[in-house]
């Protein structure tokens, strides 16, 4: 039987080393995979400037994603050059045809005073709360940070903004903005997740920033306790927000936040729901359609689905608010097909979704090419007095 | 006849139907047969003589603006959708 010493020396014998110089000389001269086979928070600490993290455990199984050509040259090392040694032959053995291992590793590269990144990216609790997403090659690590950057406004705490604001502050959106002017009412809990039975007569935005921060406490939760207006609109928009997620309860609100995001540039996740009915679609302004090339204006009062007969099945807002969440995760994070231009409707008696294609109005009021509306409009109040979300 | 989709805002004028029958040639002789059928229905499909602004109307998942407007021809197997605006949330 080898001994570990024995294996090392023979391993040596089949690899090529450098030390720590010649090895900033060929990372200098050309462009060859650096890799790190150290294990998190040696890497953590301090790494080679443009490294790629592969503990060795994982070599085998990561390597080919970030060295997809085995011609391209590779420099591996680790602490001392023991573990790279034998990475190196790993690396040899899987095809890879230019592979050094830097013989004193990353602590003769420090000892030489040579350039040090020192990692910026998550520690080690968010990287065990959010390990399903680093595992996703299309989110990892850099997705996640994005995500724990971006800023989401949610306009309602009701039904569609209860499953959005939880899936949300799950996932790590660094920022939400709540807009709701109500108070929890019981007749609000048959499906409006975020609040409880005890938060009764609470305000909305309060309920919702606690059920939030009992969450995730990496979410800051900014509430506003009004209803959206023209008055107060350039206001709350002045953050900056990336998305907005429209799941208000009446028309108003809604040209209110359309109008907003197309002047200000912010896409709009918007959904809404009847009964057992509802549709998700995505207003990115001038990529796409806004919510007036679809409905220039909105219904009369009078011709407005009265919102006391109206009616929802609990789980309806929990299927759409939860598309709006991902909708909104694809949109902070830049990836996927997002619903541009597209409408989603999904019928939850006949369990059927469908899809309607919707186009830019080159003579839209608000984004066409002459508008004619070009401040907020506050249109007339729709089921005065019952302001309860649908 | 084609099959024409209607939303649950507008069941209550069509007498809770999700889908009902149509007779026509375009889109204008559909809406004009439902309409002539189920009148309620006028107030919240026209508006000075043409299609309400707060409502659309879908051939096959197109909107018919983008199409021939009132005058597009639907097919006895024509999927037709009508979509009106709808607040709820």
């Amino acid at each position: 039987m080898l001994s570990y010493r024995d294996l090392l020396q023979q391993t040596r014998g089949e690899i090529e080393e450098v030390d720590a110089s010649r090895a900033r000389e060929l990372i200098e001269a050309g462009e060859p995979l650096v890799v790190d086979v150290r294990e998190q928070d040696e890497w953590d600490e301090g790494h080679i400037p443009g490294a790629v993290h592969i503990p060795r455990g994982y070599l085998e199984s990561r390597i080919e994603r970030a060295a997809p050509d085995p011609a391209r040259p590779i420099v591996v090392y680790c602490s001392a050059g023991n573990r790279s040694a034998f990475a190196a032959k790993t690396l040899g053995d899987l095809g890879y045809e230019d592979v050094v291992s830097v013989s004193g590793g990353f602590t003769d590269w420090k000892r030489n005073g040579f350039a040090v990144e020192v990692h910026t990216g998550l520690d080690a609790q968010r990287r065990a709360r959010y390990s399903r997403h680093l595992l996703i090659p299309e989110v990892g690590e850099e997705g996640q940070l994005k995500l724990l950057d971006s800023k989401v406004l949610l306009i309602g705490a009701g039904g569609l903004g209860s499953p959005a604001s939880l899936y949300l502050a799950a996932a790590g959106v660094g920022r939400i903005g709540i807009v709701d002017a109500d108070v929890v009412d019981e007749s609000n809990l048959q499906r409006q997740i975020v609040h409880s039975t005890e938060r009764l007569g609470e305000a909305k935005v309060d309920s919702a920033k606690r059920t939030i921060e009992a969450l995730n406490s990496d979410v800051e939760v900014v509430t506003y306790k009004e209803r959206l207006s023209s008055e107060n609109i350039e206001r709350i928009l002045a953050v900056g927000w990336d998305v907005i997620v429209d799941g208000a309860d009446n028309f108003p609100t809604r040209y209110l936040v359309n109008d907003a995001s197309v002047w200000h540039g912010v896409p709009v996740v918007h959904g809404s729901i009847y009964r057992f009915e509802g549709q998700v679609t995505v207003f990115k302004p001038h990529e796409g359609p806004c919510y007036r090339c679809l409905f220039p204006s909105p219904p009369p009062p009078e011709l407005a689905p009265s919102c006391a007969e109206g009616g929802v099945l609990g789980v309806l807002p929990g299927v759409i608010g939860t598309l709006q969440a991902n909708e909104t995760l694809k949109l902070a994070l830049g990836i996927g097909e997002p619903l541009v231009g597209r409408l989603l409707l999904f019928d939850a008696l006949a369990a059927e979704f469908s899809e309607l294609k919707l186009r830019r109005d080159p003579d839209c009021p608000v984004c066409g090419e002459q508008p004619t509306i070009t401040d907020y409009v506050d249109y007339v109040e729709f089921c005065a007095g019952t302001r309860e979300p649908a | 006849m084609t099959k024409v989709r209607i939303p649950p805002t507008l069941r209550e004028q069509t007498g809770g139907e999700r889908e009902v029958l149509a007779e026509g040639d375009t889109v204008a002789d559909l809406l004009d047969d439902l309409m002539g059928r189920f009148p309620a229905l006028r107030q919240q499909l026209v508006e000075d003589e043409g299609l309400a602004p707060f409502v659309n109307v879908y051939v096959e998942g197109e909107d018919v603006r983008t199409l021939d407007g009132l005058e597009t021809e639907v097919h006895p197997g024509s999927t037709v959708t009508l979509l009106p605006a709808m607040a709820g949330g």
